[in-house]
């Protein structure tokens, strides 16, 4: 027998990766801003999406979602409440969203009649930090309910965000949230990162985040 | 918890480039591993057996090199691999550094195949 070395340098993740690429250049294309929401489950993803969904219907931006989730409706439900198109995406079982997915959902869409697409992610903080979406932005949102080292423990899906949503922060006094921390921690992991502190339940901090998601669109315009 | 995934996308990638090596056996394949990419070996090493299983991967080894974070520094242009993934910080001057230049990778480095001679 003789023994070979084969050199492969390949992404594990390069079909992923490559389906990723073209949905974010069919993203650019139609002109529509995608945001990746990522957190633990419970942190208040969908609630905080519905206030957002339904703030920029009002002022008359066009709005779209994705959830995904194990099993079950109820989010895309909850979502569609608002009057903004919803669908749900069930992994049955897979703990991340895949590009593939987000693909498959699109179907019949019209993206470019869209201001902007939220993909919610399903509530995990390891496996959807290692897939590309095709999303501009990624945000990964902790709640005041869960600790202030959060980031410390999930470093990489933290490192790799754009900015970092708080939520439940009319629950910081009963929780004891150290908010110095929480920003410390945030910033040891991700130097820099863009932090709103928001209840959806109040609207607190809400107008700061509808002002990044229009900054954020205008540039994309203008670029 | 997506290892599983992880060692399948692994199997198919490697079936696929023995397609150019008719009748070889694979002895190991050799992954880079970013400190950041979220998969822990330990999980990749049990799922990677499962995932093998009946695959022309079966019986093969998995040798995973770590790699550590690599950070460049805006402030002093310093390139240097940080000692953990709990603060991202220049390690030499002590600025704050997001650019992150190494750490994510998710990648077969190399694999290792037993060929049969070929009779002359």
């Amino acid at each position: 027998m003789n023994t070979r070395i084969v050199e492969l340098r390949q992404g594990i993740l390069k079909k992923n990766d490559e389906l990723a690429r073209a949905l974010r250049q069919r993203f650019t294309a139609a002109g529509v801003l995608v945001l990746n929401l990522v957190s633990s489950p419970g942190t208040g993803k969908t609630t905080f999406l519905e206030r957002t969904l339904r703030t920029l219907r009002e002022s008359g931006d066009r709005v779209a979602a994705l959830v995904g989730d194990l099993e079950t409706d109820n989010d895309a439900r909850r979502l569609a409440a608002s009057g903004a198109p919803a669908r749900q995406i069930n992994t049955h079982g897979i703990c991340h969203l895949e590009a593939e997915m987000v693909g498959r959902h699109l179907d019949g869409w019209d993206l470019s009649a869209l201001d902007y697409l939220f993909i919610e992610n399903v509530g995990n903080l390891v496996c959807p930090s290692s897939y590309d979406l095709g999303e501009r932005i990624r945000v990964a949102l902790l709640s005041v309910t869960e600790g202030e080292d959060k980031p410390l423990k999930y470093p990489t899906l933290f490192n790799s965000a754009d900015a970092a949503v708080i939520t439940k922060i009319d629950l910081a006094g009963p929780c004891g949230f150290d908010r110095a921390a929480a920003l410390h921690h945030l910033n040891e992991i991700r130097p820099g990162i863009r932090v709103f502190e928001t209840s959806a339940k109040t609207g607190v901090g809400m107008a700061d985040w509808l002002d990044y998601l229009k900054a954020e669109r205008q540039g994309r315009s203008a670029g | 918890m997506h290892e599983l995934s992880i060692a399948s996308s692994i199997v198919d990638s490697v079936t696929e480039s023995l397609a150019a090596y008719p009748g070889a056996r694979v002895v190991e394949v050799r992954l880079r591993l970013g400190a950041l990419a979220a998969v822990i070996e330990d999980s990749l090493q049990f799922c990677y057996g499962i995932a093998t299983e009946g695959t022309p991967l079966a019986g093969s080894r998995l040798r995973v090199h770590v790699q550590p974070v690599v950070v460049h520094c805006a402030r002093c242009g310093h390139l240097g691999a940080l000692p953990g993934v709990q603060s991202f910080r220049c390690p030499s001057c002590g600025e704050p550094a997001h650019d992150v230049r190494q750490g994510r990778e998710l990648e077969i480095e190399a694999i290792e195949l037993e060929e049969p001679e070929i009779q002359a």
